[in-house]
């Protein structure tokens, strides 16, 4: 089954992610933080990263760097999940590794069709 | 598949009302000499996931509104802009305005947006580059604009017609794309192919692979990419859907997309060039940019560059007006609408910490390991020996632990640390203290200290009287403060912290203190206490709690009137807890509350009248003693009352109050227990004094109604109902009693 | 529906087990159970739905300065119930409780609550089934208290039964 990381430090966009993402039939492990995630990605393989810029301890940008220091996460997709008016965190994200970007306000189903092209 | 938001709603409303209470927290906690960068991200990030939140659930006014705040936080924390005590006043009051809109929307009802279109107006200035200050005082004189935040924020952007509408001759029946991606684009995650899918999905595609670039296999890294593609993809699609789909990489490559028209020449690398002259659009590219161009006469080139922050249509240069800063955050306060309010949603759940879930289903493990080896010790032994009842004895014993640690774990499922309800004082302090002009700070410590819940709700109100009450009438002026060799800041201390089975808040303030002389005179003028009376210092004090006193000489829009301290105290003993007070003239006062750690649970007494158990609740219990004969007085009316140091208190047989069988008339040797309640002290004649026990409260009024003098009933070891006695109600039962032994006392006095 | 169904459904079920015919299927759907008990010869009937379970009398401990037909209180598997003597309240002569004395628990459901009261009666009797029309409105002469309580009268062989209104009766705090 198709494993997707999500992190967010909001627990309601977690929620809404997991339960959209989990219905589509994906498996999805859920982190507050970028270091919580790091951790949980260190223990096990995703096939995809879906991740906040704005959180506390580590950020998303920061996630992103050490993701792809690691050797499993060296070309997996990873989205950051950002608002449209941060345009040049976007090109951060991109600066630091990250594959793509999700801009919130999002609604679902744009999300899923979002990471069904990127991973099927 | 469509999903339903609004099941996430609820874990929205109550992670952003956190939120908004860091907000606070950090806002009110910020230097604005030397602010902490951590604290302003921790603000930005409060306000950036109720801005995402409310986008997502779709809560567009909160959105709209919260953008412009996160806008201008994200500059303070980049340090492009400054941030001064105006501007922490005019967060403060984005935050109140955020609360509200919130609150609105969760009782399903309309905000009111008058307040978060004026604070709009209010940052964008600010945005503008105005001063927190000018541009605050300048909204609260002008009347407020109700253009919405919409047109505020659209930024201008340049018309750029569409391939379709002009040049209708010829028709554009697909794209010739060139995509080489840069050598290390695929680091990035992203897969060239996947483009490719996608494009197949908008039309018929046929690719040539370029591989012209790769290099021997030996210099070959696997990692980069070596390879272009060129692309023709038939289509009706627009430009920006082709676009779309190279979206994410657009940096990393080198990308040309030209439409193919209907009657165009065979495609071929030359199509940019006579594109150019022919098409209407066309995308060029060079490392990083794009330009998008219309046709017909270039426009001027600055409306090409990227928009800059909309300018409000009715806003002038913004002129700073004389009126003081104070007066336009003053109004505000006031201001507040004076609609209902929508109803404060009680939230009916609880957050719990995993661990003490883990720990609850540890313990219910080993409860059922007890039973299981109960059970089989229960169908084993057919014959009933020693050794079989020992055994049965260490079960039991093993049981009772169980069943104790069970509890104790469960009841900690209901407690939550006594900070949330800390957190909102910080800020009704500083609040209040500015309107009344004094300094005033809030210590606040003990804040870990946990309770139950549903009593943290109810202790609420009466902390926040206190705290009113020590703002008004116990923290003097700065001036007098001065006069008085004490320092103009004024402290308020708020302490938590467990003590035996209960929990104590203790309020210490370094005010003047609470002066006895003026209550007994106020009393006196109220005609609670006769002229003559004398009372001592304690039943002075007393007089604090008494209904219908307020000893400020305004009654100020605070604590003056309405809710009293005699409210307060009741409030607490409902809880099944007290308060007590202490003073000093020019020193302060000391408030001290205790409370039981649930509401489930009491410490009682057990006793019996007429061969009925009964229960006192522990806390309302002041002493227990053999009645000697010679103190009862028997009063005409059939009062009879009893001589306890410098008072009569009245005696209250239960058996007759509650029509139970008559007891004997003999008072002299029997148990008297004095309970007290409202200050008020009562003894109650009881048989037998029995254990001391810690009961489960069960409620009459699920099934029955309520009883007065009974507050609830417990279910005794034996099996039976055992009611459980309320002082409060007890004194009402007993009335003219009280009044009766309180005219014997001032006589004697 | 043949005419001895439509006969039926006139009649009620007990003239129509009285004929010696046989209910119809419409007959069985809208029949209501009824419990019935004994009061002081006299027999009572409540809907057997609201009927939780029937226990013993014992250990009812006493509520200060209730209505002397409130006999107490009762712990049911960790519940508070109150139990209310019957008897006393439609003011039958003395009651007294001996090993036959029963106490009926009754449950009333609505959206808001669960409400749980028990009736000291004398005896249960018997469980039958009732179609609204073997029910008779309760006769408007005779009002006394108990009459609040009364959904109705109805005949079983032969012998009148007085059917109460389990509602009304776990709503007694409105009368007290």
């Amino acid at each position: 089954m198709t494993k997707i990381l999500a992190v967010d430090d909001s627990a309601s966009m977690r929620q809404m992610v997991v339960f959209t993402l989990q219905s589509a039939g994906y498996e999805v492990v859920e982190a507050a933080d970028g270091q919580q995630a790091l951790d949980i990605a260190e223990g096990t393989t995703f096939d995809l990263v879906l991740s906040d810029v704005n959180m506390p301890v580590m950020d998303g940008i920061q996630l992103v760097k050490q993701l792809r220091q690691l050797e499993a996460y060296k070309y997996t997709p990873i989205l950051m999940l950002t608002t449209e008016t941060s345009g040049d965190k976007k090109m951060a994200g991109k600066g630091a590794g990250a594959t793509g970007w999700v801009v919130k306000p999002f609604n679902p189903d744009k999300l899923l069709a979002t990471i069904k092209k990127v991973i099927g | 598949m469509s999903i339903d938001l609004s099941q996430f709603h609820a874990v929205f409303f109550e992670e952003s009302f956190e939120g908004l209470e860091l907000m606070e927290a950090a806002l009110l906690d910020l230097d604005v000499d030397n602010p902490d960068s951590e604290q302003i991200n921790a603000i930005f990030r409060a306000a950036h996931s109720i801005k995402g939140g409310s986008g997502t659930f779709g809560f567009v006014q909160v959105s709209e509104f919260t953008h412009i705040l996160e806008t201008l936080l994200d500059k303070v924390r980049d340090g492009g802009h400054a941030i001064d005590a105006d501007g922490i006043e005019l967060f403060l009051q984005s935050v109140d305005c955020l609360r509200g809109l919130l609150e609105a929307l969760q009782a399903e009802q309309e905000p009111d947006l008058q307040r978060a279109n004026q604070l709009t107006g209010v940052f964008q200035a600010v945005l503008d580059g105005a001063t927190y200050a000018d541009s605050s005082s300048q909204v609260n004189t002008n009347p407020p604009q109700d253009k919405g935040i919409n047109e505020v924020l659209e930024p201008e952007l340049p018309v750029i017609p569409e391939a379709e509408n002009l040049g209708a001759v010829r028709q554009q029946i697909g794209f010739k794309i060139d995509f080489k991606p840069d050598t290390d684009m695929l680091k990035g995650g992203n897969d060239p192919v996947r483009m490719l899918r996608e494009l197949a999905t908008l039309g018929e595609i046929k690719t040539t692979l370029d591989a012209s670039e790769l290099p021997p296999l030996e210099s070959l890294v696997a990692d980069n990419c070596y390879v272009s593609w060129h692309i023709e993809l038939m289509t009706s699609c627009k430009i920006d859907d082709v676009e779309e789909v190279f979206e994410w990489v657009e940096d990393e490559c080198e990308l040309s997309i030209t439409p193919i028209m209907a009657d165009a020449p065979n495609t071929s690398n030359s199509q940019s060039e006579d594109a150019q002259s022919n098409s209407n659009l066309q995308a060029t590219d060079t490392k990083g940019e794009r330009l998008v161009m219309p046709s017909g006469p270039l426009p001027s080139l600055d409306k090409l560059q990227l928009p800059s922050p909309a300018v409000p249509k009715s806003s002038e240069a913004v002129h700073p007006i004389e009126s003081s800063v104070q007066e336009a955050i003053k109004t505000p306060v006031e201001a507040k609408p004076a609609k209902a309010k929508p109803v404060k949603v009680e939230s009916s759940s609880i957050r719990v910490g995993i661990d003490k879930v883990d720990s609850l289903i540890n313990l219910v493990g080993e409860l059922v390991i007890t039973q299981s080896m109960l059970g089989q010790m229960g169908s084993a032994s057919d014959s009933i020996n020693e050794e079989n009842i020992s055994h049965l004895r260490e079960g039991l014993v093993q049981l009772e632990q169980n069943t104790r640690e069970l509890q104790d774990s469960v009841m900690r499922i209901r407690m939550l640390p006594i900070s949330f309800t800390f957190n909102r004082l910080p800020r009704m302090v500083r609040d209040i203290s500015l309107q009344l002009g004094k300094q005033v700070q809030l210590e606040l410590s003990g804040e870990n200290t946990e309770l139950d819940k549903t009593v943290m709700e109810k202790i609420s109100d009466p902390m926040v009287h206190l705290i009113r009450n020590a703002l008004d009438h116990g923290i003097e002026m700065p001036e007098l403060r001065k006069a008085a060799g004490k320092p103009e800041l004024g402290t308020i201390a708020l302490n938590a912290f467990h003590q035996g089975g209960s929990i104590v808040i203790e309020m210490r303030d370094d005010g003047g203190g609470i002066d006895t002389e003026r209550l007994l005179a106020k009393a006196r003028g109220n005609g609670l206490v006769g002229e003559s009376e004398l009372l001592t210092q304690d039943q002075k004090l007393e007089l604090l709690f008494a209904p219908g006193l307020s000893t400020s000489e305004q009654v100020s829009d605070l604590s003056g009137r309405g809710v009293g301290m005699d409210v307060v105290r009741r409030n607490i003993q409902e809880l099944n807890g007290s308060v007590e007070v202490s003073t000093e003239i020019g020193k302060g006062s000391k408030f001290r509350i205790r409370l039981p750690l649930t509401l489930a649970i009491l410490d009682g007494q057990l006793v019996t009248v007429a061969d009925q158990t009964y229960i006192f609740p522990l806390v309302s219990i002041s002493e227990s003693l053999q009645i000697d004969g010679a103190r009862v007085n028997n009063l005409a009316g059939g009062s009879d009352v009893y001589s306890l140091r410098e008072e009569y208190i009245p005696i209250l047989r239960l058996d007759r109050l509650f029509g139970l069988r008559q007891g004997d008339a003999v008072l002299d040797g029997s148990l008297l227990v004095v309970i007290e309640s409202e200050g008020q002290k009562i003894g109650v004649v009881v048989d037998e004094l029995l254990a001391q026990q810690q009961v489960v409260i069960k409620s009459l009024e699920d099934n029955y109604i309520r009883v007065l003098g009974v507050s609830g009933a417990t279910i005794l070891g034996d099996g039976n109902v055992a009611m459980i006695l309320d002082a409060v109600g007890l004194s009402s039962l007993a009335g003219k009693d009280i009044a009766a032994a309180k005219k014997l006392t001032d006589a004697a006095a | 529906m043949s005419t001895a169904e439509q006969q039926g459904a006139k009649n009620g079920l007990q003239q129509t087990l009285a004929n010696g015919n046989q209910p119809s299927a419409q007959d069985f759907a809208d029949q209501q159970q009824y419990l019935t008990f004994l009061m002081q010869d006299e027999e009572y009937g409540i809907d057997i739905l609201n009927v939780q379970e029937i226990r013993g009398w014992g250990n009812v401990s006493p509520i200060p300065n209730a209505p002397n037909y409130v006999s107490g209180v009762i712990n049911l598997r960790g519940a508070i119930v109150p139990v209310i003597d019957l008897r006393m309240l439609f003011h039958l002569s003395d009651s007294n409780y001996d090993e036959n004395t029963v106490v009926i628990v009754l449950k009333v459901s609505t959206e808001k609550v669960n409400r749980i009261m028990g009736i000291v009666v004398d005896a249960v009797s018997d469980v039958f089934s009732l179609l609204p029309a073997d029910k008779q409105p309760p006769p408007s002469v005779n009002r006394n208290f108990s009459h609040d309580f009364i959904e109705g009268l109805t005949e079983v062989k032969g012998k009148m039964v007085i059917l109460l209104d389990s509602e009304r009766l776990l709503h007694l705090e409105n009368n007290l």
